[in-house]
């Protein structure tokens, strides 16, 4: 049984790297904006007194790109995968195998989170090397963080996955997700340019908590207990509807 | 023995009835035919018999591990785009405790290891799915429409591999709406109409049962009233005369041997000889008011 936990792992890994939108908006795109902005825009490289001293590019920048990434691959790569799979047979087939579907949802987590994981460190470490972005200066505090804002995204695509009836749903819907919820992030208008109301609102939604937990996190804050809360909730609330409303076939 | 006993299934989603009244059973070793009309309700059971769902009523008996010991083969169900072959194959053998070889298998079915899905055809995805449902080296495979929409040099290569199949023992149990398929591979057969088992006999016994009739049809100038006399003859029908007759002879099996006995061949021109096919007797089981 872990035999074959392995090789599915091992399989959906290969299936991820040969998705050429799934690599380029889960890896390159991140790590090359942060090249390529934090590069040529005056000003992202100087201190900024509004920013506590420290600069754009630094943690208010790098979180967001972080963000982007997961972001793209919970609300897009993950539900797509599973809502094709789901149309296929794929997991209707496994389930007359002595492995259990479930497995295959498993492996796809699995596989998600070693991904993102991989593109934070080389967001990070591009920034490092390129820019002198400093690594993350609260460690424990960004792992938190990172945990708990993966583990909620990654539940919403689980729950988009569930409810979308095919896959040109789950894709139309997963963009139609992804823009206003990085808006309030902050991905084009930085939270602490925005005005109170939705500044409020940004504190709710998981990615507004997850980007302010990451910037946080970064710069050597401690996270607030309320983006923490919002994190855990969102990601109890979409994983046990998930999990009520996950359709096998 | 029978491997697979089904009793007095019946299936209903809400109010609509996919399968009424259905009971057979299949002895191990045999290839064994489900055929209907589409909507007969031939893939609801064996999905019933393969675990797939629960029946509302009756039972389904399988003496054999239903994970481990018996592949499927489903209609409509593919794989990933970019999965290939090979790694197909590897997976799911990884499922089993004792897989087949999957390489051998792969070669059996004439597949080539490093083929992405969406570049195979449709009887090569129809072959790699049979070949799925083998690399656990079940003993009972169940394979619904595996030959629906292939063309008939790809139908023909995917009969061959079942053949390859019961050649080693595997109990088959095949969904079909194609009676070609049918007298190539199946020992026996359930004839299946609006939920209902109308017949369950061998090929050969469901042509008998619609009538099983054999008809000669020859030209000849030879009197012919000596065949009239011949036990195996139910009736002589002469038109035209003289030299060139046409004569019709109708009778049971062995008809030819009989006629040719009495009347050689050499006598005869145009010789040709009709009977009822499977097709004529799934039409006469079933009914033709459904199609």
């Amino acid at each position: 049984m872990t035999k074959a936990f392995g090789k599915l792992a091992a399989v959906e890994a290969r299936l991820f790297l040969r998705e050429p939108a799934a690599v380029f908006f889960v890896i390159v795109l991140p790590v090359g904006l942060l090249l390529a902005l934090g590069g040529t825009i005056p000003g992202f490289r100087d201190a900024d007194p509004s920013l506590g001293g420290q600069r754009f590019v630094d943690a208010p920048f790098t979180g967001m790109m972080i963000l982007l990434s997961i972001v793209t691959l919970a609300l897009s790569a993950l539900p797509s995968a599973l809502v094709l799979y789901r149309e296929r047979g794929v997991l209707r087939r496994m389930s007359t195998t002595p492995v259990r579907p479930g497995s295959l949802l498993s492996a796809q987590l699995l596989v998600n989170v070693a991904v993102s994981v991989v593109a934070t460190a080389l967001t990070l470490i591009v920034g490092h090397l390129a820019f002198g972005v400093p690594l993350p200066k609260a460690p424990w505090a960004f792992a938190m963080v990172f945990v708990l804002g993966s583990v909620a995204m990654l539940a919403l695509g689980l729950l988009l996955a569930a409810v979308a009836p095919n896959s040109r749903v789950v894709q139309g819907a997963g963009a139609a997700l992804m823009f206003p919820l990085l808006f309030l992030a902050g991905m084009w208008l930085p939270r602490p340019l925005m005005p109170e109301v939705l500044l409020r609102i940004s504190d709710f939604t998981p990615t507004g908590a997850f980007g302010q937990g990451l910037v946080d996190a970064l710069g050597g804050h401690a996270p607030q207990p309320l983006h923490l809360a919002v994190l855990a909730g969102w990601a109890l609330a979409a994983g046990l509807a998930a999990a009520r409303l996950f359709r096998w076939q | 023995m029978a491997i697979i006993t089904v009793d007095h299934l019946r299936k209903t989603y809400g109010t609509r009835v996919a399968v009424e009244d259905v009971s057979f059973s299949v002895e191990e070793g045999e290839v064994f035919g489900i055929v209907g009309r589409n909507g007969a309700g031939k893939t609801t059971t064996v999905e019933c018999v393969a675990g797939l769902r629960t029946p509302t009523s009756g039972t389904v008996t399988v003496d054999a591990d239903l994970k481990e010991q018996v592949g499927v083969q489903l209609q409509e169900c593919s794989l990933p785009d970019k999965i290939r072959v090979g790694e197909a194959l590897a997976l799911y053998a990884s499922f089993y405790s004792r897989p087949a070889d999957w390489r051998a298998l792969a070669e059996e079915a004439g597949l080539d290891l490093r083929a992405p899905f969406a570049k195979l055809s449709g009887g090569q995805r129809q072959r790699l799915s049979v070949a799925l449902a083998l690399v656990g080296s079940p003993r009972v495979a169940i394979l619904d429409e595996l030959t629906t929409g292939l063309d008939p040099r790809a139908r023909r290569e995917t009969w061959d591999l079942v053949a390859r199949i019961r050649d080693r023992g595997v109990t088959v149990l095949l969904v079909t709406h194609f009676m070609e398929e049918v007298e190539r591979l199946c020992d026996r057969v359930a004839v299946i109409s609006r939920g209902r088992v109308r017949a369950v006999d061998t090929p050969a016994g469901l042509v008998a049962r619609a009538g099983g009739e054999q008809r000669l049809v020859f030209h000849t100038g030879e009197p012919v009233d000596g065949l009239r006399a011949l036990p195996e003859v139910t009736s002589v029908v002469v038109t035209a005369d003289g030299d060139d007759a046409e004569v019709t002879v109708t009778g049971t099996t062995d008809l030819l041997s009989a006629v040719t006995a009495v009347l050689p061949p050499a006598r005869m021109r145009d010789l040709r000889m009709e009977r009822t096919t499977l097709d004529d007797a799934f039409l006469v089981l079933t009914g033709q008011e459904e199609s």
